[in-house]
């Protein structure tokens, strides 16, 4: 494995396990595999695309780019709106969908398909409003420099592993040392009890919702930097998703993180050993071997 | 008048295509509770396998066995019902979703083999000259529009009876005692496990014979035509005409097929030909918003699951009310 094949692993693994951070703490604590998700990825790059183009109309000096990265204030700006503008959507989504059939008691499973009713309707509502055509934050072209010999990559490129190591951290600090944490890991293990010891199981529920759309429009943003803006961009990372968190183990942040890392390293070598056409099937390969050899993940509990 | 008649016969028969995978699916779903979002790729594995061992041989790519039409109808069901065991032997044993997760990434697998596999499956260009079922009428539209039809009728009619019987048999009860609880069941020394991995290979099977159906009625198959949006037309068709229900699976193909192919003439007739992909996508959300709304609203679709103990105790059948409903008209 060459460097530089380390080093693009290690870029889209750390946007896998942004994303599956999310995957993983709707799993733990609302106990369904939530197939919108991914959607969530891409409206987050949506919005902050949009967001970014109004703030750059209006204050054209915005733009000019920061530093050595390719954009200007304008984005991290925007950012911060779709944030806030993608957490909206996760909590709306579950007000009309998913809460109401929480409400009801209805299987998890009829939850699993709701949420994919919901992912084919977010996804295709996109196409509708931005058509089918790739987007770009900025038309800058980024010139990557040698890191050590082999190795090279580009300033955006590096701020987006350092803003992943910083976000990661961030929600495992939240999840063991502040009280909300501490209720969310009591609704993981069992929310009736929590309820009854006093949690408000519903500002739980918010949380993680606002918690794993922060992080995947967050993941979004990075790929859109870095590739590009489409509306099947968050469909095609799901698979890498779900094997990173059940990789990882459900509820388990590090895991998840670090199981993004190794299924976007084991992407990566893949693409330099057989071929990039065969990329998308690496997430399965991991997931059916997990699902053989230790189902309950890395870092996970049996249950 | 005889076009017309010709048309209805070409739209009923892929409707009936539909409705054969649709039926396979209410297996896993309405009878078992095993979700499957990997239905795309199963119908392709059918589609394919029947091809490859029924199309006339090529200097280019392997298969070209010219074997009967029927040899490759019962071989994509059987390839597809392989490939459903194996998923289904994998994840059974586990959490409910990780079955869904599975044939999801199934489904993408089998796409990329689809797209990569040149010298098996043609590659994007896919295969062409499937045999057609009464292929010496095809100078005759009509004659061979109704031939047509009434093989998949024939089809449709037989997958119908034979699930029939199948659900309402011992091994059926056993199905829908562990769908309903499944704790109840091991206690009666049922195997959940086993049952739930029998009626999920039947649903494949049933769902590789429907594509198999397909790609000899449409004599052309390539990747495209077995993208996500293929899985979720049949979940569509499963839900509004009622999961559980084997005519309402059959009502729902049709019914979902005609809201389908009149939209899409709508949205051709209606947009631009350059806002035509927009408006397409328009109508997936619109049907993706339909499909919550039915589980919201009315989860048991148009044709209810028909609860029936035994076949020797028809008399007695009426629609299903759940336990929850009961309580709540009381």
């Amino acid at each position: 494995m060459t460097p530089q094949a380390l080093m693009d692993g290690l870029i889209a693994g750390s946007m896998i396990g942004l994303g599956a951070i999310g995957i993983t703490l709707t799993y733990a604590i609302l106990r369904f595999a939530n197939f919108a998700h991914g959607e969530l990825l891409s409206w987050g790059a949506y919005l902050a695309m949009t967001a970014s183009g109004v703030i750059g109309f209006a204050v054209p000096q915005l733009t000019v780019p920061v530093g050595p990265f390719s954009f200007g204030w304008s984005l991290p700006l925007a950012g911060i709106l779709a944030m806030a503008l993608t957490a909206l959507l996760a909590l709306v989504v579950d007000r009309a969908l998913f809460g109401r059939l929480r409400a009801r008691g209805s299987a998890v499973i009829i939850l699993v398909m709701a949420s994919f009713g919901a992912a084919l309707a977010l996804r295709n509502l996109l196409e509708f409003l931005y058509t089918s055509q790739p987007g770009y934050y900025t038309r800058a072209l980024q010139i990557s420099k040698p890191i050590i010999d082999g190795m090279r990559a580009t300033p955006d490129q590096l701020l987006v592993l350092a803003l992943a190591a910083v976000a990661v951290v961030a929600v495992h600090l939240m999840l063991t040392r502040s009280a909300a944490g501490r209720s969310m890991r009591a609704v993981a293990e069992n929310p009736h009890l929590s309820a009854i010891t006093g949690v408000d199981v519903r500002a739980v529920i918010r949380t993680v919702w606002i918690l794993g759309a922060v992080l995947a429009c967050l993941a979004g943003i990075m790929s859109g930097l870095l590739v590009q803006i489409r509306p099947q961009m968050g469909h095609d990372l799901l698979l890498p998703l779900f094997a990173a968190a059940i990789l990882g183990g459900i509820g388990s942040v590090p895991g998840a993180m670090l199981a993004g890392l190794i299924v976007g390293l084991a992407e990566a070598m893949t693409v330099q050993v057989i071929g990039a056409e065969w990329r998308a099937a690496v997430s399965f390969v991991i997931l059916v071997a997990v699902l053989l050899l230790r189902p309950q993940g890395l870092f996970g509990r049996v249950r | 008048m005889l076009d017309l008649v010709a048309y209805g016969a070409f739209f009923l028969t892929i409707a009936l295509t539909y409705a054969v995978i649709c039926l396979g699916l209410n297996v896993q779903w309405g009878q078992t509770g095993l979700f499957n979002v990997g239905v795309a790729g199963f119908v392709a594995v059918g589609a394919y396998t029947s091809a490859i061992l029924t199309t006339p041989a090529t200097a280019d790519r392997f298969g070209g066995f010219d074997l009967p039409i029927v040899v490759g109808w019962l071989g994509g069901g059987l390839a597809s019902a392989f490939v459903t065991f194996l998923l289904g032997a994998l994840t059974l044993r586990l959490r409910s979703d990780y079955l869904a997760i599975a044939t999801f990434g199934a489904a993408v697998v089998i796409q990329l083999c689809m797209l990569n596999l040149v010298p098996l499956t043609g590659g994007p260009f896919g295969i062409g000259f499937i045999p057609r079922p009464f292929g010496g009428l095809a100078g005759d539209a009509l004659a061979f529009g109704l031939a047509n039809f009434a093989v998949l009728a024939v089809l449709v009619l037989v997958v119908y009876i034979v699930l029939e019987r199948l659900v309402r048999s011992p091994w059926g009860r056993v199905l829908r005692a562990i769908r309903e609880d499944e704790t109840a069941a091991r206690g009666l020394g049922k195997n959940p496990v086993r049952y739930r991995l029998e009626a999920f290979a039947i649903g494949g099977f049933v769902m590789g014979l429907g594509g198999a159906a397909q790609a000899h009625f449409i004599g052309f198959i390539a990747p495209d035509n077995y993208l996500p949006i293929l899985t979720f037309q049949v979940w569509a068709m499963l839900i509004v005409g009622g999961s559980g229900n084997m005519r309402g699976a059959i009502l729902g193909a049709v019914l979902v097929w005609g809201i389908w192919a009149i939209s899409g003439s709508v949205v051709s007739a209606v947009f631009p030909a350059d806002q035509q992909a927009r408006a397409a996508a328009l109508q997936i959300v619109l049907i993706g918003v339909a499909l919550c709304v039915v589980l919201l609203v009315r989860p048991r679709g148009i044709l209810g699951e028909v609860r029936v103990v035994s076949r020797h105790l028809l008399r007695d059948a009426r629609p299903s009310v759940s336990a929850k409903e009961r309580s709540d008209n009381a």
